[in-house]
């Protein structure tokens, strides 16, 4: 077998800070590459370079034997390479055929497009890689998984032989992430080279053939993924051992902070998502909800925070402290005592443009603490960001000035949870997939601090598509399907069962399918 | 390249593009674009009278500038600045005429602002309203209010309040007009310019720190840049929809009155000539930003004027070309830098 990818002295500066330096790297053809390492430590930084998005700033890229030096992606999927973002680049008013054949529509002007050549080679991949999807559906109805089942289509329609994944688990449920390895693994059996990103190093061990670790911009090893543990990855990852799972000492919860009783929701579309939903909240206790990405978390979510979109119906009670939260407004419940981390960050929590040390207030712009006159205090707001830098291993250079998108996926998370789990005079916490996209040497420390809050007497809402985090962190679990609890984990329960862990999560499993 | 110096290079770029299409239009029409822009020089910036035109327009256009920018922090395009700027200066007309010739000078002069300001900023706030009531696009249902302010002026003026055989009202009593330079300091001999242009850096310097020093204004651009977001964070975006539009109305307002109260003291038909649709590039080619906006529209203020006096040289027709085509020029320019970024 040849050599796909073959990386020699590569560099990559963003003014004077070195995303990449002199990496060298072979990626040979026909295997699954995993690339693994902290938060900011220039995995997404080096596969752009290899998809033509940046260019390095010195070294150079073989491909398949040739040097090249593309000006951009449009080279890179020329020269048959591929890249599956985190955030998919779908057209949702189109359907699945005409995204696939989007950009490569190899027709005149007023000529039809090939719709029926593009459908037939679509129905003989989705067979041949277990890529199931209706070519006539409407991307717009079609799930996530589904959807990144439409970017590897098209990029095995633009007959792409390498094809970069960013972190794709990140969004999927244990069962797509099953289909999409084997998705893998039979591309990778068919000679295709697949280049993996992921901070799940179950994953990197159940699919990948090599992995490379990633530190601070070099990469410190390249080893078979048959050859290591995944203690010795975190180490290699992080430099110390890391605690895979928190310590989570016994919860002792009060009051009921947050009552739920027999919400329902009907969307604008009168499509019943949630029916007659009931759990309570104490304070000092963590409550997980398990459940299907589609089951009512979502508009559980909407509906804590005041954002049901307009024309939703909504009836039952919900209530903190006995107080009403139904119909209020984001800032009114936010003033209540709540605190919230949305499951996208990206497009709902940050403001991309806004520095680090802005971001780092957003949405707490109106505690009185941070205003000087009609402005804010700079000083103040100077020794906040840098507290809640270094407690959270927020990886920037200035946080003054260096805007949030320039930051690599996981420290823009890492700001998002700084800001929002340290909100003072809060008496309920609600977390939307607190972890993704963090490393687990950033997931050691952010789960601490949950059980830090929580033992602080915190109510804590956690909403996970990671059974194990809801395991390790919860005191108690309630199963969410099709609009309600199916079952709730007394907190015994979930103390006893949290010791056979693969039991416990095949257990839930079974309540939310 | 960083997004810092394309800022910076992307309106250097459409000026040198449109000062080398301008030599060639000038070279066209058979005269030397060198000897036109010398005499523009010399026109504008070399004699004191002269300045002073400039600076009268550079105020107006300032502040339609403002009127444009300020709403597009919100990503809102008002296109309706000249709507504005026309209500804005029949209101202040109406109300300089009719105020009693007793009153304090500075008292007229408030009361007739502030009435301009107002008409402005309700002209504008229609737009808002539509848009966030009804969701109307803000371009279309501004550019519909400039035609509908052209009507009622221009029926006002016509069928009520024109004196006879002039197409222009009642002069504003005297206590009402803003002094010029010439008058209250013997600056800027014989010019229009008056005592408004002060204001006008100061209301642009406030600006700048609502904009970008203020909470109000931090919560303006995240309500602009990322609205979804916005309401996450707990920001009334439709609020800032209607405070943006009613600041950038009010800013024409005041723009009409420098020129009503500072210059010509009475309105005229068709007294504004377009300056509000020149606002549009003023803004464009600062980036939105109020204290850039002082520089471009001390630009397009030199090239407004200094197109009038080669008049003899080069036909007035060739020169709106010119103009026009330096506006489209920015325009592309701005939205290439945009594509770049
Ligand atoms: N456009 C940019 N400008 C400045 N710095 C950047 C830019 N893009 C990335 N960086 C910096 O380069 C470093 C590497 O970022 P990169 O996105 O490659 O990290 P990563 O390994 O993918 O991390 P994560 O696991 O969090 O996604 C980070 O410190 C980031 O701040
Ligand atoms: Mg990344």
């Amino acid at each position: 077998m040849g050599i796909a990818v073959r990386l020699s002295g590569v560099s990559k500066t963003f003014g004077s800070f070195a995303a990449n330096s002199n990496i060298s790297l072979s990626i040979e053809e026909g295997t699954i590459h995993a690339l693994v390492g902290e938060n900011g430590a220039g995995k997404s930084t080096l596969t752009k370079i290899i998809y033509g998005m940046h260019q390095p700033t010195s070294g150079e890229v073989v491909i398949q034997g040739k040097a090249v030096r593309f000006a951009s992606p449009r080279d890179a999927i020329e020269a048959g390479i591929g890249m599956v973002h985190q955030h998919f680049m779908l057209v949702p008013e189109l359907s699945v055929a005409e995204n696939i054949i989007l950009g490569h529509e190899h027709t005149w002007l007023f000529g039809s497009l090939p719709l029926k050549y593009a459908k037939a080679l679509i129905l003989k991949n989705s067979e041949a890689y277990g890529l199931a999807v209706n070519p006539d559906a409407l991307v717009a109805s079609l799930s996530i998984g589904e959807q990144q089942r439409v970017e590897i289509l098209k990029l095995l329609f633009r007959k792409a032989s390498i094809m970069i994944f960013d972190e794709p688990t990140a969004v999927l449920t244990p069962s797509e992430t099953e289909r999409l390895f084997a998705t893998l693994r039979s591309l990778r059996d068919k000679g295709k080279t697949v280049i993996l990103i992921t901070h799940k190093l179950d994953e990197v061990l159940a699919v990948a053939d090599t992995v490379s670790v990633m530190r601070k911009g070099e990469i410190v090893g390249t080893v078979p993924a048959s050859s290591v543990t995944k203690p010795e990855l975190a180490r290699m990852m992080v430099g110390r051992s890391v605690l895979l799972r928190v310590i989570n000492p016994p919860a002792s919860p009060g009051e009921t902070i947050l009552n739920i009783n027999r919400l329902r929701f009907c969307t604008p579309q009168s499509e019943e998502r949630l029916r007659g939903l009931t759990l309570h909240i104490r304070a000092g206790e963590i409550y997980g909800i398990a459940g299907v990405e589609g089951n009512g978390q979502n508009e559980l979510l909407q509906t804590l925070w005041g954002l049901a979109p307009e024309g939703s119906v909504i009836s039952g009670e919900a209530t903190l402290k006995g107080q009403s939260i139904i119909g209020k407004k984001p800032a009114k419940i936010a003033l209540m005592g709540v605190s919230h981390t949305p499951e996208n960050r990206l497009r709902h929590a940050v403001i991309l443009e806004y520095t680090i040390a802005e971001n780092l207030l957003f949405g707490r712009h109106r505690e009185a603490a941070f205003h000087k006159g009609i402005g804010f205090n700079s000083r103040t707001i100077q020794r906040f960001t840098a507290e809640m830098i270094s407690d959270f291993d927020i990886r920037c250079t200035s946080p003054e000035r260096q805007p949030l998108r320039a930051l690599s996926g996981g420290n823009q998370q890492k700001v998002v949870l700084a800001r929002e789990l340290n909100r003072p005079g809060i008496s309920l916490l609600i977390l939307a997939q607190p972890a993704r996209g963090v490393d687990i040497g950033a997931i050691e420390t952010i789960h601490k601090k949950i059980i830090d809050a929580r033992n602080n007497g915190m109510a804590i809402l956690l909403v996970s598509s990671e059974l194990e985090e809801i395991i390790a962190l919860s005191t108690r679990i309630g199963c969410l399907y099709k609009g309600s609890i199916r079952h709730e984990f007394s907190q015994e329960e979930v103390a006893l069962k949290r010791e056979a862990e693969h039991e416990f999560e095949k257990e839930i499993g079974l309540h939310i399918t | 390249m960083n997004s810092k110096n394309l800022r910076i290079l992307v309106p250097l770029l459409s000026l040198l593009s449109a000062l080398a299409v301008s030599s060639l239009i000038i070279a066209l029409a058979g005269r030397d674009p060198l000897m036109i822009f010398q005499k523009m020089l010399h026109a504008t910036l070399g004699t004191s009278y002269g300045f002073g035109q400039v600076i009268f327009r550079m105020t107006t256009l300032v502040l339609v500038g403002l009127a444009v920018a300020i709403p597009f922090q919100v990503r809102l395009f008002n296109i309706g600045a000249e709507g504005q700027l026309l209500m804005g200066a029949f209101a202040a007309a109406m109300t300089g005429a009719m105020l009693p010739a007793t009153l304090p000078s500075l008292l007229a002069i408030s009361l007739c602002t502030l009435s301009a300001m107002t008409a402005g900023a309700c002209w504008a706030l229609l737009a808002g309203v539509l848009k966030v009531r009804f969701g109307v696009n803000e371009v279309i249902a501004t550019i519909m209010l400039n035609f509908i302010a052209q009507g009622i002026t221009g029926y006002l003026l016509t069928w009520h309040f024109a004196i006879p055989s002039t197409v222009h009202t009642a002069k504003i009593t005297d206590n009402s007009i803003i002094p010029t330079f010439d008058s209250a300091t013997g600056w800027l001999t014989n010019s229009p310019a008056n005592l408004s242009s002060l204001v006008t850096v100061g209301v642009a310097l406030l600006l700048w720190i609502l904009i970008f020093r203020s909470r109000f204004g931090y919560e303006m651009r995240a309500a602009g840049l990322q609205p979804e977001a916005a309401r996450y964070g707990g920001i009334n975006a439709k609020m800032h929809t209607l405070t943006s539009m009613g600041i950038g109305g009010a800013m024409a307002g005041l723009g009409a009155a420098n020129i009503v109260l500072g210059y010509k003291h009475y309105y005229e038909s068709g007294m504004t000539g377009g300056t509000g649709f020149t606002g549009i590039a003023v803004a464009l080619l600062a980036g939105a930003h109020p204290l850039w906006l002082l520089l471009s529209a001390f630009f397009f203020g030199c090239l407004e004027y200094g197109g009038l006096t080669v008049n003899a040289w080069i036909p007035k027709d060739i020169f709106m070309i010119i103009e026009a085509l330096t506006i489209l020029l920015v325009i592309s320019f701005s939205a290439l830098g945009k594509r770049l970024q």
